[in-house]
């Protein structure tokens, strides 16, 4: 079966109010069964491994296979991944429904959002990526509990900052 | 992302944080071994129940929320709102139900401003649904969810896992299986608002006589189209006799025999003034 490919009009990179509903519509919907090859392989913990195929120890420690291989909840790789999993079958879902052009638009809209931020280290509010993504109306356990801004912890900025450039 | 980890790398990220899990499994084995107990989630072993009537929605529940085998708390609000007219009534672990109540109100809050509509109980149900299925049943909430929107009175009951059933009757809890007898004895459609609340109150009361999970008082709330009766509490079954007796003893019972007064003398060793600095 050939799609053809829409041709959009050249300066529209923002999508109408309709098409912004009908995303919204289609979030959370169950996907088919043809549709779960889209989604995130669940690959387990397996051992970080650096740049050379060998464990990261200054990075990530001291390595225990017991640690790596078994998830000490039985949710914690379904919420690792919970949002890369909707994402991939919402895409997928319009692909079918609308064509090619929507997911690649609405990708190129989140990838431009996403680099709205401050450095690594700094609080960022990802007001652009959210209000695209539709997180500005709703609340849920992201916002309540754990809140970054109320971390015990700062990352170290240097560290951060040649980890995110891909220096270290 | 391991606490042991010697440099933070990436930046955290909000809700559940599973770091602890493995430390709090071997601290659960430890603790069995020297013959204590882990505190206990409190729940809420209840009776609650919802009933559709002629014109809206009646719920109901008890009162008593409990910790392993004691009362932690006699006069509990199991009924909460969702929106001005949507209530929901919750079963299980006290702080799932309320914290995935309130998660619910707030999202239909914004949803509701957004479309500029009432909003729905189908609505309210889809969000619950699809949150506990995310939650696979960890978060142990099972809720009676009741309201009338523009369709009329609809009435759901929303199990931990995820599944819902839309039915005329429902009830949920500890106390389920009595107050449905009562049900499936005296149910009929569309009563009226008296009878509904009857037939709610008495069961409630089956629940809270035959189950040692629930207990106290017995709320109630009919949602029509346009008012909320927010019963609370509307009949307390079960009151805290009064004493009969009085241990304590009257004035002037021991007679006195003498009485003397010492005069204690106290002398000022030492005078001193601290001033305040009001700068």
């Amino acid at each position: 079966m050939c799609r053809k490919t829409n041709t959009t009009p050249t300066g529209s990179f923002f999508l109408t109010e309709s098409e912004n509903s009908l995303i919204r519509a289609t979030m959370n919907t169950r996907g088919l069964r043809s549709q779960l090859k889209d989604s995130v392989p669940v690959t387990g913990m397996g051992p970080q491994v650096g740049a050379y195929g060998v464990q990261d120890t200054l990075r990530s420690g001291f390595s225990s296979v017991k640690n790596e291989l078994l998830p000490s909840h039985a949710l914690e790789l379904s919420e690792k991944n919970f949002q890369l999993n909707q994402d991939k079958m919402n895409f997928s879902n319009l692909r079918n429904i609308q064509g090619l052009h929507a997911p690649l638009k609405l990708q190129m809209e989140y990838r431009a959002a996403r680099q709205i931020q401050r450095l690594p280290f700094l609080q960022s509010s990802h007001l652009a990526l959210d209000t695209l993504k539709g997180n500005d109306e709703s609340i849920s356990f992201e916002d309540i509990l754990n809140d970054p801004a109320q971390s015990e912890m700062m990352g170290e900025p240097h560290i951060m900052v040649e980890y995110k450039l891909g220096m270290m | 992302r391991k606490m042991a980890t010697l440099s933070v790398c990436q930046p955290q990220l909000g809700g559940f944080s599973f770091e602890n899990c493995k430390r709090n499994a071997v601290l659960e084995a430890e603790v069995t071994k020297l013959g204590c107990n882990v505190p206990s989630a409190r729940k809420t072993g209840t009776t609650i129940c919802g009933v559709v009537f002629k014109d809206g929605i009646v719920l109901g529940a008890d009162t008593r929320a409990t910790e392993g085998m004691i009362v932690a708390d006699k006069n509990c609000s199991k009924i909460h709102y969702i929106s001005p007219n949507i209530y929901c009534c919750g079963a299980g672990t006290a702080a799932d139900t309320e914290m995935t109540t309130q998660i619910i109100s707030s999202n239909l809050e914004l949803h509701s401003l957004s479309t500029s509509r009432l909003p729905r109980v189908a609505t309210a149900n889809r969000m619950l649904k699809q949150m506990l299925f995310r939650y696979q049943g960890h978060i142990g909430a099972a809720l009676v969810l009741g309201g009338v929107d523009c369709n009329g009175p609809h009435l759901y009951s929303i199990y931990p896992h995820g599944s819902t059933d839309k039915l005329p009757y429902v009830t949920m809890g500890s106390g389920s299986l009595a107050a449905m007898a009562v049900f499936e004895d005296r149910y009929k459609q569309d009563m009226e608002e008296e009878d509904a609340k009857r037939l709610v109150r008495d069961a409630i009361a089956a629940g809270i006589f035959n189950d040692l999970g629930s207990g106290s008082n017995i709320d109630l709330c009919v949602i029509t189209k346009g008012r909320v009766d927010y019963l609370r509490p509307h009949d307390m079954a079960n009151k805290k006799g009064v004493r009969t007796g009085n241990y304590k003893y009257k004035q002037g019972t021991t007679g006195v025999l003498t009485k003397s007064v010492i005069k204690l003398d106290l002398e000022v060793v030492e005078e001193t003034v601290q001033t305040m600095d009001t700068s």
